[in-house]
């Protein structure tokens, strides 16, 4: 087990030195130098030389490469070109509202998505099965910005209920929980869909085992048939299947966090594109890909200690 | 009143517009501390029997026919939570796959005492304590580390005399073995048989063994029943089987017992043909016809008649008389 956590933690970092070099190489696969490209055409020569080198980008090559891994190893992820902060204290600063708004999400999908599947089941065959089938296609198939500008036209402007902008007042948990509510639901909802399919398929294959008629030959009762001899089995995949579901979730926030003018690393990012704001660019994508890889190698680990067979298989 | 009665029980499984059927007409009676085999070649519905007497049936299977009681109460129509309270202490079963009997992401320990847990008055460290020592009935060499295992930790030998020991754990009135020796060398074989033979001896169980090797069946049957395509072909009490076979398929059974062939043959007798369609509509006639040496005309065209040779004695031949 630990020399497979280490083995797994390792390959994390391979990632994350890629995407690294990736992102590095980004500022010289963009046509322009990236000083003139932040400043725009009218800007004068010594303006331009100054921004220059203030991002380094006199140095030669290696010493740039260099001292990009060496500052990120430090946490250093550059300045602003414009306000001058450092970025990763911008980042840690809207961070928190995008994590939570995230995990809202995958909460709604995980509950509401195992709750469908188990029901599902119980009625396998029947209309409802049927209908929740239907049901989470469509809620599979809907982008979820779609289902934000849609939820925000309906609750916001026409009803008026929850705030259609922002995160909610700093201090208030009452409005931030209700600033909430919409963008977490237009992410989480294509999500349910997916987790009750993944739900029902995995429990009705465990379902089926041989290992469950042997309990149930003992007379267990359904519910303890169900809820300590199948349902760990049967979440074994959809836990896989969240880590891979909390990246995509993150990616889905950049536009619902868009719609809905709410702060986060998704606005970040997008300002910063459209300022050609290089150094907050990069740190915004280097700090989402290295939470990516740590949510999806502790889920290995997390799937490693659900299951015996592959804490064995991992320990040969 | 018997403590297994079933009576003219037909079943059929439903796959894809095709209808099997898995049983035909299948009656069988067990006493109280009575051992009786079940034989014959595979696909012939022995285990669904099985899974009849507990009621686990899969949802494809539906019950068309028939009556099956267990000390005189009526599977068929009793509700899930009665069905629940007779299995394990009132019908336990050894099932067929030691492989996939247990489940894999929790310890054999916690599985053998959660099969315990009519036993209200016992702490779960009183169950487990139990659970060893009948671990260690059973052959198994280091039964406290064998608790702490997971299933694909133990060898499939292991695996079934610890399924084995499940099921004896419960002191059932009926057990139901579905080949329960298959994963076993010749020793283990014959310790388990002499655990299943105190199981009678001690606690008055009767035991329903489901198996393809003979000597199994002579060794601890009183009787047995010889099955084929669905059907029970031949019942007798086991010496009148193996010595006065009236079923020409049974004869054909047991001229291929490689145990009773003497000395070495070149080749081990089979019996030639393929096993009975059971699709329905299943062809008239005697379902080993096609394979039979002694078949007559009639045996293609009629469905043979039950003959009764004696108590509890009886064949479905067109052959036999009584
Ligand atoms: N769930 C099922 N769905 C459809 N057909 C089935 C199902 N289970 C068994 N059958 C069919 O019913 C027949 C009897 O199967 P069964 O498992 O009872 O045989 P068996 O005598 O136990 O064989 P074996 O000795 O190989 O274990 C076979 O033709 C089999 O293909
Ligand atoms: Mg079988």
């Amino acid at each position: 087990m630990l020399s497979y956590a280490i083995k797994r933690i390792g390959l994390a970092f391979l990632i994350l030195f890629v995407v690294m070099l990736g992102l590095f190489s980004m500022v010289f696969v963009v046509p322009g130098d990236p000083a003139g490209v932040a400043l725009g055409p009218r800007a004068s020569p010594e303006l331009r030389a100054q921004l220059t080198e203030r991002m380094g980008l006199d140095q030669p090559l290696h010493v740039q490469v260099a001292n990009f891994f060496a500052n990120a190893a430090r946490g250093d992820l550059g300045y602003d070109v414009w306000s001058r902060r450092p970025v990763l204290e911008m980042i840690l600063d809207v961070f928190p509202n995008t994590l939570i708004l995230g995990l809202v999400s995958l909460g709604w999908a995980l509950v509401l998505g195992v709750a469908l599947g188990c029901v599902a089941v119980v009625w396998r065959g029947t209309f409802v099965d049927r209908l929740l089938g239907v049901l989470s296609v469509s809620m599979i198939a809907v982008p979820s910005f779609v289902i934000a500008l849609y939820s925000l036209l309906i609750f916001s402007v026409w009803l008026g209920w929850l705030p259609a902008i922002g995160a909610g007042e700093k201090g208030d948990i009452g409005s931030q929980i209700r600033a909430l509510i919409l963008p977490s639901f237009a992410i989480g909802i294509t999500w349910v869909g997916y987790l009750a399919r993944l739900v029902r398929a995995s429990m009705l294959e465990v379902l089926a085992a041989e290992h469950i008629r042997m309990a149930r030959s003992f007379g267990l009762s359904e519910r303890r048939v169900v809820l300590t001899y199948a349902l760990r089995l049967a979440l074994i995949p959809t836990v896989a299947v969240l880590a891979m579901g909390l990246g995509s979730i993150l990616s889905s926030a950049v536009f619902v966090e868009a719609v809905f003018s709410r702060p986060g690393i998704g606005t970040l990012a997008t300002n910063a594109v459209s300022n050609r704001n290089y150094p907050v660019v990069m740190g915004t994508v280097l700090f989402m890909t290295a939470f990516y890889l740590f949510v999806v190698t502790a889920a290995d680990l997390v799937i490693a200690r659900l299951d015996p067979r592959v804490r064995d298989v991992l320990r040969s | 009143m018997s403590l297994l009665e079933v009576t003219d029980l037909s079943l059929t499984y439903a796959s894809d517009g095709v209808v099997v059927e898995a049983l035909r007409d299948v009656s069988l009676t067990v006493e109280a501390g009575e051992v009786v085999g079940i034989v014959g070649e595979s696909g012939s519905g022995k285990s669904t029997l099985a899974a009849v007497l507990n009621g686990l049936l899969p949802d494809n299977a539906r019950i068309t026919k028939g009556a099956v009681r267990i000390e005189g109460t009526d599977l068929l129509t009793l509700p899930e939570a009665g069905r629940r309270r007779l299995r394990g202490p009132g019908v336990a079963m050894v099932l067929q796959d030691p492989m996939q009997a247990f489940n894999p992401v929790l310890t054999i320990g916690r599985q053998l005492v959660d099969f315990q847990h009519h036993l209200k008055d016992l702490s779960r460290a009183d169950k487990a304590a139990r659970a060893e020592a009948m671990l260690a009935e059973v052959g198994i060499s280091d039964p406290a580390a064998c608790l702490r295992r997971f299933p694909h930790e133990l060898s499939g030998g292991m695996r079934q005399r610890a399924a084995i020991a499940a099921a004896l754990l419960l002191t059932p009135r009926l057990l139901v073995a579905d080949e329960p020796t298959t994963a076993l060398d010749v020793t283990m074989e014959a310790q388990i048989l002499h655990l299943l033979r105190r199981l009678r001896t001690d606690h008055a169980g009767a035991i329903v063994i489901i198996t393809h090797h003979l000597g199994v069946v002579g060794e601890i049957c009183d009787r047995v029943h010889v099955m084929y395509g669905g059907q029970i072909v031949e019942e007798g009490p086991v010496d009148d089987i193996h010595h006065a076979p009236a079923h020409p398929y049974t004869q054909a059974l047991i001229a291929c017992d490689p145990a009773a062939i003497p000395g070495r043959a070149a080749r081990l007798p089979t019996i030639p043909g393929r096993p009975p369609p059971l699709r329905r509509p299943v062809p008239k006639g005697c379902a080993f016809a096609p394979r039979c040496p002694a078949a007559l005309p009639q045996c293609r065209t009629e469905a043979p008649p039950r003959v009764v040779l004696g108590p509890r004695r009886s064949a479905l031949c067109h052959r036999v008389s009584p």
